[in-house]
């Protein structure tokens, strides 16, 4: 028999108390045992990018992860994008720019786009449509989404540099 | 669906490590480090070790330096390191280059460049840069440390010569010389997808004619390797499309290419030709 672990889980910046078998992934801990329900499941063997979340800032699946490897580490899931009622300049361009339809796939995706737009900042459209391509959607057949990411970018640069 | 129960253990010296490992080896024990290959077959319960010796808290493993006239990459070192070259020269140059082809983004900010040579899939990039390059793969256990070099290394489908209470701790790859061309190819049908067939070239040109001219192939058999009849098809020769042509020729009747449902041997051995061409082209540009 394998022992229960207990861990801690700070997930934006909240600590979660678990204990969890060791064979337990990053996901379903965040989902079931922390109840951070927006990172979503989809396939399970790190194809389709539902459950992209950011580990010490870059994106990673949190489905080909165990839980138990994530201690210490800052999780960032998109329940931590919108400041209050205010949205995060990704979230937004998704809306303005119909970047999503069922929304099944868009907590992966703003994940992805976050971790990279701030590593990256200036990313060439090129880049990210490599960096885009990680993920997958069967609803808006991605256009939409990367004119989404890409009036992100733009705007993010702008208000950084306004600053 | 999920993996099936394991024990987990988590070292934090290499000593630590290969003693764990040779505890539990004959348990099922295997190493976890990026993952990014264990965890989806042990999802699909392909795999159900006992023991995980995850090994990302060995902090001695991160290392990736030059050491003479080697890069020493630790068994820690992830894909994304890659992606701004870590050497000058050719070879820092070939390998940012390589490393777009592996995956996705966020599986290279996880998965490792040993990792992917310990796995040893037919379809790795790194297993084709290790084998073209002529790598040395260091592996250590409780017993020892010994150094395979990647002719012997490369076994088959997912075989290697490492023993089941060794961790491959590090992969020194030769330090390019500066004039070194350098071609890389990989044909699939999407973006991030398995290799269906990919090519690493090298040459140096010396009085207009092509001398060490390595050609190897990856994705087209059950491991990677180098074609010396392809290579003979270079050496002396102006590098240009006929000799070009010739060596893409010898490759393609060199080799004995896998099959699998989708794509047949036939297939296999004329994208064998192709993508040795292109990666020859690409060098020469």
């Amino acid at each position: 028999m394998t022992e229960k672990c207990e861990l801690t889980l700070t997930i934006n910046g909240r600590r979660h108390d678990i204990r969890i078998d060791p064979r337990r992934t990053l996901v379903d801990a965040i989902r079931d045992d922390c109840g951070q329900t927006g990172t979503h499941i989809g396939c399970e063997h790190g194809v389709c990018g539902a459950c992209t979340i950011l580990l010490d800032g870059e994106p990673v699946r949190s489905c080909l992860m165990f839980a138990v490897q994530a201690e210490g580490r800052a999780i960032r899931t998109v329940e931590g994008l919108a400041k209050g009622d205010v949205l995060h300049p990704l979230q937004q361009a998704f809306i303005d720019n119909h970047g999503l339809q069922c929304g099944f796939c868009t907590p992966g995706f703003l994940m992805l786009a976050t971790g990279v737009l701030e590593r990256e900042p200036d990313i060439s459209d090129e880049d990210l449509l490599d960096v885009l391509s990680s993920n997958l959607c069967r609803c808006t057949g991605y256009a939409n989404i990367i004119k989404a990411v890409h009036a992100a970018r733009d705007q993010m640069k702008a208000s950084s540099g306004a600053r | 669906m999920k993996p099936a129960p394991f024990r987990y253990h988590a070292p934090k010296t290499i000593e630590e490590a290969v003693a764990t490992l040779a505890a539990v080896a004959p348990e099922d024990g295997r190493v976890l480090a990026g993952g990014q290959s264990l965890v989806p077959i042990m999802a699909f319960r392909l795999a159900r070790p006992a023991h995980l010796v995850d090994i990302n808290g060995v902090t001695a493993l991160a290392r990736l330096a030059v050491d003479g006239d080697k890069l020493s990459i630790g068994a820690c070192v992830r894909h994304a390191a890659f992606h701004k070259p870590v050497v000058d020269g050719p070879l820092g140059a070939l390998l940012s280059k390589v490393v777009r082809h592996i995956a996705h983004y966020p599986i290279r900010t996880r998965g490792t460049f040993c990792g992917s040579v310990a796995h040893a899939d037919p379809a790795s990039e790194w297993c084709l840069v290790a084998a073209a390059l002529g790598a040395e793969m260091v592996a250590r256990s409780a017993k020892g440390t010994r150094t395979i070099p990647a002719t012997d290394f490369f076994r088959g489908i997912m075989t290697t010569a490492l023993r089941e209470d060794e961790l491959l701790t590090e992969v020194r790859l030769p330090i390019l010389p500066a004039d070194t061309r350098c071609g890389f190819y990989e044909f699939n049908r999407r973006a991030g997808d398995f290799a269906l067939g990919m090519a690493l070239v090298t040459y140096r040109v010396a009085k207009g004619v092509i001398s060490e001219p390595r050609v190897a192939l990856g994705g087209i058999e059950a491991q990677p390797r180098r074609i010396a009849e392809a290579e003979q098809a270079l050496v002396g020769r102006a590098p240009n499309r006929e000799a070009f042509v010739a060596a893409a020729t010898a490759a393609s009747a060199a080799v004995d290419p896998l099959e699998d449902a989708v794509t047949s041997a036939e297939y296999r051995r004329d994208l064998a030709g192709t993508v040795t061409r292109r990666a020859l082209e690409q060098a020469a540009a």
